[in-house]
């Protein structure tokens, strides 16, 4: 278990309830970053220069919608939090990755349906690292199984 | 004209570097604060929120320059979606060029002084724009 105390960016965030467009896609940037919801208008990042940035730009998108913002960079003062927030985001990134597992099954494809499967796949496998920070345990499997798939093609038209 | 940026550049700096230097002000001198509340008074901020040339309606401060200048050069917005997901990583727009990219400019960006590292990215971009606008 991780008890060391890492950094962690915080981004306290308000918008106006209305026009609903700005608050869906702050979220949508949040959800695609991977941040964790630590409370209402509160969500963490491991910190980075990446991360501190992406934070700081979506603070400045917000205060430019009419709403408030406010980016911080601070450590838990347990072990504990920090152990917990590392492990509900690697279940959240698990889930992400069984879901790819579940879809890489050739099934009845044609080769170009397979094709086009593992493009979908391997672009997702993508998408989710870019937001996996501590390596959650389902990705090793996740991407072996997506190669396993491309490399079938592979005996049918050599 | 002097311009200024935060320090330790990344895509978007590196890039409105050369867009500048390429298109809008061949003689620019750029400054690097590492406070962007402690900004020169003859340098023209870029990249730095809470001025006109940063990020603004979701668009990355490359973007902004493009426009605000309206720049109309071959390959120039095609560059401005690769800069922009590269940066932003929103999927707005289709840029398979945006990760490598990314992992070019990571990788000078961790062994280059700022200075260094412009000079570094713009024969990069000058590439990045030739093949661009060929395609196009």
């Amino acid at each position: 278990m991780v008890t060391q105390l890492r950094e962690w960016v915080l981004l306290q965030h308000r918008l106006p309830r209305e026009p609903s467009a700005p608050r869906i896609a702050l979220w949508r940037a949040i959800r695609r970053l991977g941040a964790l919801l630590l409370a209402d208008g509160l969500v963490a990042l491991p910190a980075s220069a990446r991360t501190i940035e992406h934070f700081e730009w979506l603070a400045a998108g917000i205060e430019e919608q009419g709403g408030t913002a406010s980016v911080w960079v601070a450590s838990p003062t347990s072990g504990t939090t920090t152990a917990r927030l590392i492990e509900q985001a690697r279940a959240a990134t698990d889930d992400e990755y069984r879901a790819v597992m579940r879809d890489a099954v050739a099934g009845d494809l044609t080769p170009a349906e397979r094709r086009r499967l593992v493009r979908r796949l391997r672009a997702e496998l993508r998408r989710i690292g870019s937001r996996d920070y501590f390596g959650a345990a389902t990705g090793r499997a996740a991407r072996a199984h997506v190669e396993e798939l491309a490399g079938m093609g592979e005996a049918v038209t050599a | 004209m002097k311009w200024v940026t935060r320090e330790h550049c990344h895509v978007d700096r590196t890039a409105c570097a050369w867009l500048i230097r390429r298109f809008i002000d061949p003689e620019a001198e750029f400054l690097f604060v590492t406070d962007p509340s402690q900004l020169p008074a003859d340098a023209t901020p870029f990249d730095i929120t809470g001025h006109r040339f940063s990020h603004h309606d979701g668009a990355s401060t490359f973007e902004v320059l493009v426009r605000h200048y309206g720049l109309d050069v071959p390959g120039l917005e095609a560059m401005g979606r690769v800069i922009h997901e590269a940066d932003i990583e929103d999927e707005r727009y289709d840029a398979p060029e945006a990760p490598g990219l990314d992992a070019v400019i990571r990788g000078l960006g961790a062994m280059l002084a700022d200075p260094e590292l412009l000079a570094a990215t713009g024969p990069l971009y000058d590439g990045l724009l030739g093949y661009l606008a060929a395609r196009e």
